[in-house]
């Protein structure tokens, strides 16, 4: 089959390139903050070992900060700047796009409540005493801390949900059109989440149950990835050319090493020798853990965009 | 309503209520839609014909705000009936052309170093008149010549005459669609004109032999072309190449390049020899037809299998074919026919077929055309000179020939050639380095000229060896004659100045006008300006004015243009009658009837050179059209799959061509692997490859096919230059790259 | 009497892919250079010599489940007046979710405005009452009709059934507007 097309519309042709590495570090920044949301409110909730330590309980504003990053790459992804606000006008619920704007709005409140509630106190009496204004509201969000915990965990999964469903319901490009990739992006936003954590100086048991938690995670994307390959593989021509990309095509080598190799497998086996021999895990995995993270998403944003209808094969031309 | 209507949680004002204070839904209008009118329609329309091919579609531009925004097709006009082809179509892309020229140029330093200095229109005038002066008293006024192209060039035409020069030519002749019309002429007595007179819209077969109709985009003629197909009419094509055309035929043909005549020839054994052809024309209308007969008998279908590769059960298929569908069948005549040498006699094989098959003067097959009478604008007549053009070395030469021949005039400026030297060139809207065969002949020409001035719209390569150049506005800017061609439609149209000349750029009536009053001349230009002649002569035709004005064009009544119309045909031949053998051509010395010459096969590691033309361009006249660049931005080089593969060439990389000359192409085009061609041809699209660097966007882009052919194999008949006679060999850029 | 619902046909037997189309809508809605809203696709399948070669005037299929629709965070796309799809500018982030959604690649980003843009079926030309598309109008081989596919005696309804067609991508479930004659 020889195929030409006339078109040459710029970020069209020859292939999609609308969406660049800042889509690729907001979808990794905002599967960190997921991962963080989901971690923080859920070791309040649940993790009673040992007092939390200093690092755990500030993280929540380095939540806030990764969010700001990842909300201003995604601001530079729009080629209508002046006209952001136009998504908060309207709430489309078909739309992942627009799911992904209010959950933002939902994310940065929640977020700096449990930041808030989380600081020690002896700095939040300091921050009062300064600005006695906001004592009602200080004081109420504390009291409120197991809530907004809770609020954490979920806003955290819809987030870390919502990044895969904005690649994944398009069914425009076989390489992303899975609803694995909700769960996938999940996953592995609560990993690369526990990894960004424990770069931080967490104490002993914190670390232990982050690398074990981290391994487990490790281990679900894995499942989730074959998931999705096993789904492509049993899909159409046009899923068949997709999976294509990483299987002999241009992010074969990126996808296996970056992603698979060096992101999820060598970081896994190092998590698990690590509880296996009781070993405080350290900050190599959970670099490469985030190294994978993002390889993950910059390959998902580059590649799906060139994945798309086979035009011969759907269309019974001839 | 299969429409989903989509949910608007909290009909979206609720949730933007509460993050934005109440900032309702229909704030700002946000949630009207609105769809913007580009604005595109005119506030006025003005209509006139087009020149971005030589076709002549009425047009209809739309101005606003003082700019023509689009151009679109003139309903009432018969050529384009509302519609255009991209060219047309793309009109804008040339009116707004940042690399038009902008101003006279005098030329500053030696020919050819493309020097040059900007001078007011006074001075270049001055200098253009001394020049055509001096040679006028040094040698004569017929040593001067003119080449043109375009409607535009019938002011310079009459100033040439004017000026007492009979050396005035135009290359669609001899490189172009000469052969054709001898070939016809020779056979029916009239040729095919332009528009030609084929009634494809009507007819049950056409054979196309090489003529890709579809990328060859002349508007009337596609139109009709679509209408054939839409009435299912039997379509053979006969190329070396998949062409468009081909694709939606029921025969193609992939002929091995330069063996049709042989194919005719055996398309017309089966329809004499095996029955089929049509008795009654024959027995009418035809001369020599026993002698015709006899000549075919050897020529098989069995016969030319090994020439052509056609196999003699599809030869007798589609001869059948266009018999069952005859009087209704054509075996198209073509356009650019300069192939091989001997093109009239192909052309004139191809006027036998369609005298076998009765289609001359019928309805589907060739109408005969009339034309509305124009009053010319009275003026003092003009009187002949004595000399004879000097575009032949002799008399004898081309005895058929029926106009000056291009490329022979370029050969008349190098001494030698004729009894009298060509001294001055005026070359109006033809870029002769890329039109007449072998570049490096013309280029010695213009080196032996004692002065060359170009009119032209683009700087186009021939401005830059020029001592003058004139900027000349585009057909947009400027009114011309009125066009009255032969058609089944008589008409009259009126080309209309849409806007105001940009730059400095001056209208060829004026021009010539201007070089007339300086060179004493003015008496054969009495009138005001080109509308008044236009008008005048349209006036003395009886036609009304003001409506030719408002509509663009008048139709004319036309007579019947076939039998079923009770047209009675008649043949303008030596005999009265169609000649299948020809006395005129025996007594000149060549074959009465077409005898078949083999154009051999390419040496090893060689291809044929082919070119064509794609739908968006009229060769190198548009290539610098960045609106036509939108589908079409630079040629390739077009190579059979199985051949790529055996070489190893991959498509889509660089390649360079080089000819059986040792000629390399100046610059590289990638390469089309391709199922579509025969595995013995390489196809460019022509018009590419551009080396005046003043065509910003054209320069350098792809391969010009018109350096690769140096050699040219002319028809003793009539002069034209066969141009499909040369091979190339495929360099890899990376190759060329490394040694350079 | 049904709402109208406007689509086109383009017949691929007459169609020659000459680009008078793109050229005439580029200069309709004044595009800016380098920009096209229609194309030529030609598809050619076999081997030399046994070929077969489709050519089409292609441009946005107008699809009653659009997936753009769907994409658009902001209601900036979306079903207009005879079931068209169209992009309201003023409401446009150009985030480009529909560019991701739309299966055909038939939108772009205008560099000047930055929004969205694509073909509107000549929506400026048809709300005034216009019969034809800029394409369709210049068509030399008149091989593009548009017309109101609800309406029984338009002439896309005839050729519709009439005609054996089909449409681009059928599976990417977009259910489009614009169909080919075969």
């Amino acid at each position: 089959m020889e195929a030409t097309s006339t078109r040459a519309n710029p970020l069209v042709d020859p292939g999609l390139t609308i969406w660049n590495q800042d889509v690729a570090i907001y979808l990794f920044l905002g599967g960190i903050v997921a991962g963080v949301m989901i971690l923080s409110g859920a070791m309040r909730l649940w993790y009673k070992q040992e007092e939390p330590s200093l690092a755990l309980r500030l993280l929540p504003w380095g939540n806030l900060a990764l969010i700001s990053i990842g909300m201003f790459c995604l601001f530079l992804d729009l080629e209508n700047r002046f006209n952001s606000w136009r998504f908060y006008l309207v709430f489309k619920a078909y739309s992942p796009m627009s799911w992904g704007a209010w959950v933002l709005l939902l994310v940065y409140p929640v977020s700096a409540h449990m930041a808030w509630a989380e600081t020690p106190a002896h700095w939040r009496e300091t921050v009062l005493r300064k600005v006695p204004l906001l004592r009602p509201w200080g004081e109420w969000s504390v009291r409120a801390r197991r809530n907004f915990a809770a609020l954490s965990i979920v806003s955290g999964s819809v987030l870390g949900i919502y990044t895969g469903i904005l690649l994944g319901a398009m069914p425009s490009r076989p390489f992303w059109n899975s609803s694995l990739l909700g769960p996938l992006f999940l996953v592995s936003g609560v990993s690369t989440g526990a990894a960004f954590m424990l770069l931080f100086r967490l104490n002993q048991g914190e670390r232990r149950f982050l690398g074990f938690l981290d391994f487990l995670l490790i281990l679900a994307e894995l499942g989730i990835i074959a998931l999705w390959i096993i789904g492509m593989a049993a899909g159409g021509e046009a899923s068949l050319q997709a999976l294509k990309l990483i299987f002999g095509g241009p992010y074969t080598a990126a996808f296996w090493s970056l992603v698979i190799a060096l992101g999820l497998v060598t970081p896994a086996i190092a998590e698990f020798i690590e509880y296996k021999h009781r070993a405080i895990p350290g900050r190599g995995a959970a670099l490469l853990v985030l190294g994978g993270g993002f390889a993950l998403r910059w390959i998902m944003v580059y590649a799906g965009q060139h994945s798309g209808w086979a035009s011969e094969a759907s269309a019974g031309l001839f | 309503m299969e429409r989903r209507e989509f949910l608007k949680i909290g009909g979206a004002g609720a949730a933007g209520s509460v993050l934005l204070g109440g900032l309702g839904t229909d704030w700002f209008g946000s949630y009207g839609d609105e769809i913007k009118d580009p604005g595109s329609d005119g506030e006025k329309i003005v209509p006139s014909f087009c020149e971005l091919c030589f076709w002549k579609c009425g047009i209809l531009a739309h101005v606003r705000n003082g700019r023509v925004t689009k151009i679109t097709g003139n309903p009432k006009h018969p050529l384009s009936r509302g519609r255009l082809c991209p060219r047309g179509a793309g009109g804008t892309g040339l009116l707004y052309d940042p690399d038009r020229l902008q101003q006279p140029l005098v030329r500053v330093g030696k020919r050819g170093q493309q020097k040059f200095e900007a001078v007011s229109w006074d001075t270049a005038l001055d200098e253009v008149a001394e020049g055509f002066e001096k040679i006028r008293r040094q040698h004569g006024p017929e040593h001067l010549a003119l080449f043109y192209h375009g409607f535009g060039a019938n002011w310079m035409k009459h100033l040439f005459k004017a000026y007492g020069s009979p050396n005035i030519s135009a290359p669609s002749y001899a490189q172009c669609r000469g052969p054709r019309d001898v070939g016809f002429d020779l056979t029916f007595g009239s040729g095919v004109g332009s528009p030609e007179n084929t009634d494809m819209a009507n007819t049950r077969c056409l054979v196309l032999i090489g003529n890709h109709l579809g990328e060859n985009m002349h508007n009337t003629q596609v139109q009709d072309f679509s209408e054939a197909i839409r009435n299912r009419a039997d379509l053979i094509v006969v190329d070396p190449r998949f062409s468009v055309a081909a694709s939606k035929a029921r025969y193609w043909l992939p002929i091995r390049p330069g063996s049709d005549l042989a194919l005719l020839l055996a398309w017309a054994h089966v329809l004499v020899h095996e029955g089929g052809y049509d008795r009654e024309t024959v027995n009418q209308h035809g001369y020599g037809f026993d002698a015709f007969r006899e000549h075919l008998k050897s020529h098989t279908p069995e016969w030319a299998y090994p020439r052509t590769g056609i196999k003699p059960a599809v030869i007798r298929e589609t001869a059948a074919l266009m018999a069952g569908a005859a009087p209704r069948a054509i075996v198209h005549p073509g356009r650019h026919v300069t192939w091989y040498g001997d093109d009239t006699q192909r052309s004139r094989m191809i006027a036998l077929v369609n005298a076998l098959l009765g289609s001359w003067g019928r309805r589907g097959g060739f109408l005969v055309p009339s034309q509305v009478e124009l009053a010319d604008y009275p003026m003092p007549e003009i009187r002949k000179n004595g000399l004879q053009p000097a575009d032949r070395p002799a008399a004898s030469q081309y005895p058929l020939a029926d106009t000056v021949l291009a490329q022979g005039l370029c050969n008349a400026t190098i001494p030698g050639y004729h009894d009298y030297d060509l001294k001055g060139w005026m070359v109006y809207g033809s870029n002769l380095p890329t039109t007449l065969p072998d570049p490096r002949k013309t280029y010695e020409a213009i080196r032996k000229l004692d002065f060359l001035v170009t009119i032209d719209v683009l700087p186009a390569e021939i401005c830059g060896w020029s001592d003058v150049v004139l900027p000349e506005c585009t057909y947009l800017e400027r009114c011309d004659d009125l066009h009255n061609p032969y058609y089944k439609e008589p008409y009259v149209a009126v080309r209309q100045k849409v806007v105001e000349p940009l730059h400095q750029t001056k209208p060829g009536w004026w021009i010539a006008r201007e070089l007339a009053d300086r060179l004493g001349l003015e008496q054969f230009f009495p009138w005001k300006d080109s509308e008044e002649y236009a008008m005048e002569r349209a006036h003395g035709a009886g036609l009304d004015c003001e409506t030719l004005r408002r509509d663009g064009v008048a139709t004319g009544v036309s007579p019947p243009t076939c039998v079923e119309d009770g047209l009675r045909p008649e043949f303008w031949t030596d005999s009265g009658k169609i000649e299948f053998y020809s006395n005129r051509l025996q007594q000149a010395g060549f074959d009465p009837m077409p005898v078949y010459t083999d154009h051999g096969d390419p040496p090893a590691g060689y291809f044929r050179l082919l070119f064509g033309r794609t739908p968006t361009h009229t060769f190198g006249r548009t290539t610098n059209n960045r609106l036509l660049s939108e589908t079409f931005k630079g040629n390739e080089v077009w190579l059979n799959a199985e051949t790529a593969r055996l070489r190893g060439l991959k498509h889509g990389e660089q390649v360079y061509l080089q000819n059986q000359d040792g000629v390399r192409s100046s610059f590289s085009a990638p390469l089309k692997v391709t199922e579509r061609i025969r595995p013995d041809a390489v196809f460019l699209v022509h018009g590419y490859g551009r080396k005046a660097r003043e065509l910003r966007f054209a320069f350098g882009r792809g391969i010009d096919s018109a350096e690769l052919v140096t050699q040219a194999k002319v028809d003793p008949i009539m002069g034209g230059t066969g141009m499909n006679v040369n091979f190339v060999a495929i360099l890899r850029a990376e190759d060329v790259e490394e040694v350079a | 009497m049904l709402e109208q619902q406007f689509g086109m046909t383009v017949d691929t037997r007459t169609c020659v892919g000459c680009a008078a189309c793109v050229i005439a809508c580029k200069t309709e809605n004044r595009l800016a250079e380098g920009y096209v809203r229609n194309w030529i696709t030609t598809q050619t399948r076999g081997r030399f010599p046994e070929l077969v070669m489709t050519i089409r005037s292609e441009r946005c299929n107008h699809c009653r489940s659009a997936a753009c629709v769907r994409a658009c965070p902001t209601g900036a796309s979306h079903y207009a007046a005879g079931g068209t799809v169209q992009v309201t500018g003023s409401k446009c982030t150009g985030c480009k979710a529909c560019m991701a959604a739309c299966p055909y690649d038939a939108r772009y980003v205008d560099e000047q405005s930055g929004t969205v843009d694509k073909c509107t079926f000549c929506n400026h030309r048809t709300s005034r009452g216009m019969a034809t598309t800029a394409c369709q109008e210049v068509c030399p081989t008149r091989s593009i009709v548009f017309g109101d596919l609800n309406d029984p005696d338009s002439e896309i309804s005839h050729l519709l059934a009439q005609r054996d067609w089909y449409t681009l991508k059928p599976d990417a479930g977009t259910r489009p507007s614009h169909y080919f004659l075969k």
